[in-house]
């Protein structure tokens, strides 16, 4: 029996429960909630009001770290859960869901660094 | 003394005759202060005597009578009947493990498995006799006296849904003495060990449903245990492959 | 006497429904659908606030249609339950040494409930709703 390599996600996956945790109801609160109803005005002041939040550096580097970990959270999370609904063709299911969070961490990236 | 006739469901297979379990019915008049286990022995006794079950202690010390009562793993020497909901008791032979015969399982996998993981103190060197006893502090102790009070009664293996999916899994118990013996300050083992525990077979097959420790009678908290050494594994690998020079 | 140990096979894809137990593991892991796909959603919100005003507004449309606000509802249910299941598991998973034994778990727990009730008063004071 060889060691396993799962502890390379497996660290991003606990890291990443733990932030998501500690942040992620209140951020669906603000922007799936708060935002939606009008709270942060009509669109174009949110707009606004959005672009100046995230041109601060520090909110770029906080939130990309948050959706970097929330979605190698949610990957390997689903990986597991993919496997216990039954589908037991994990290496594909594991390359679809990692690709897919390292996919979109991407996108986070490049449309954060060009606030 | 109160006494209720109690239907108790109870799942038979003999091995010579039969191809596949089957449940037989017994009505046992029971008294207020029995156990699962109590009627069982009234069955054996005077209804039925060719029905088979392990048992030993009636205290739930030895870990030989672990069964599932009404489809939750239990030690029926434990199992109070008057704790149960109202009407038939369900008794079927523990989830997950082969059935020898009637409610006796074949344990083989997890002795073997049991095995693997060396549950016994590595010490650094053998010391003679002459030295006397290795000494532990009560801190030291505290690291892993609830890990070392497993009774082997593999309720946390009927309970694991992973174990019962991939036969391969090292399972709970197995598990958590491993880790008892690797924060044992008496022990040096750990590295060896790990050779099991790093595996996927190992703490990785783990998706830590909690089920075992839910289950486990005596508060082991496999579970735990097995959270505990992901962490530490994964430290392992960060260590070994990012800094291989301290790969000592 | 000839042995003929018999297996009872586990349903590979209906295991769960055995057992409460069994289902609330379950719904705990199947929470990293709706945080995968909030991030995934915010994410592309990110990319709409790039492109400009009007994209701004197309998904702000997208995300407070009644579809929108249902899936921000339950994503929130959802993420709750990760976070109490998270939290109150935390102790056993990582023990801290006090004395001769472990901070007991229930302060640990709660310790995790205070700092996430800061957190979100945080996030909100931040953005300016409280
Ligand atoms: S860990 Fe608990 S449930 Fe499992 S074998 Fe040991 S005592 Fe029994
Ligand atoms: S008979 Fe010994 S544990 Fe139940």
């Amino acid at each position: 029996m060889a060691k396993s390599n799962k502890p390379i996600v497996w660290g991003l996956f606990a890291a990443g429960g733990t932030v998501c945790a500690f942040v992620i109801p209140v951020m669906i609160l603000i922007t799936g909630v708060l935002l939606p109803l009008g709270l942060f005005g009509p669109p174009e002041a949110s707009y606004e009001s959005m672009t100046r939040i995230v041109s601060n550096p520090v909110v770029k580097i906080v939130l990309f770290g948050i959706l970097f970990l929330a979605l190698w959270h949610a990957a390997h999370r689903l990986r597991i859960t993919v496997h216990d609904f039954g589908i037991r063709n994990d290496q594909l299911v594991a390359r679809a869901v990692y690709g897919f969070a390292g996919l979109f961490s991407l996108i986070a990236l490049v449309t954060l660094l060009s606030f | 003394m109160s006494q209720r006739q109690i239907t108790f469901e109870i799942l038979r297979y003999d091995p010579e005759t039969e191809t596949e379990p089957r449940f037989q019915a017994y009505c046992v008049p029971c008294e207020e202060e029995w156990v699962v286990l109590d009627a069982l022995n009234y069955i054996k006794d005077t209804l039925d005597g060719t029905l088979n079950y392990r048992w030993s202690c009636h205290m739930a010390v030895c870990g030989s009578c672990g069964m599932m009562i009404n489809g939750e793993p239990m030690l029926s020497c434990k199992a109070f009947i008057r704790d149960l909901p109202a009407g038939t008791i369900k008794v079927e032979p523990l989830y997950h493990f082969p059935i020898e015969r009637d409610l006796v399982v074949v344990l083989d996998d997890f002795m073997d498995k049991l095995e693997s993981v060396k549950p016994y103190v590595i010490p650094k060197k053998q010391r003679p006799i002459e030295d006397g006893p290795y000494k532990q502090t009560p801190k030291q102790l505290h690291q892993y006296q609830q890990y070392s009070m497993c009774i082997n009664c593999l309720l946390c293996y009927a309970a694991c849904p992973q174990y019962g999916l991939t036969p391969e899994f090292i399972g709970p118990a197995a598990l958590a003495l491993t880790h008892r013996y690797n924060l044992d300050s008496r022990d040096k083992g750990r590295r060896q060990r790990q050779e099991v525990v790093a595996t996927h077979e190992g703490v990785w097959e783990c998706s830590f449903v909690g089920a075992c420790s839910e289950v486990c009678p005596k508060d082991v908290d496999p579970a735990g245990a097995i959270q505990q050494m992901k962490i530490a594994s994964t430290a392992d690998w960060y260590l070994e492959h990012l800094m291989p020079w301290r790969r000592s | 006497m000839s042995r003929n140990p018999y297996v009872r096979e586990v349903p590979r894809t209906t295991w769960y429904m055995r057992n409460n137990r069994y289902i609330r593991y379950m719904l705990r892991e199947v929470s990293c659908v709706f945080i995968g796909l909030y991030a995934a959603s915010l994410t592309v919100g990110l990319v709409r606030l790039a492109q400009g005003d009007n994209e701004w507004t197309h998904y702000l449309n997208g995300i407070s249609s009644p579809t929108g606000i249902l899936f921000s509802l339950l994503a929130f249910g959802f993420a709750c339950y990760h976070s109490i299941t998270w939290f109150n598991v935390t102790p056993r998973a990582m023990r801290i040494p006090k004395g001769d034994g472990f901070v007991p778990g229930p302060a640990i727990v709660s310790a995790h409930y205070i700092i996430w009730a800061v957190v979100s008063l945080v996030f909100l004071l931040m953005m300016g709703v409280l």
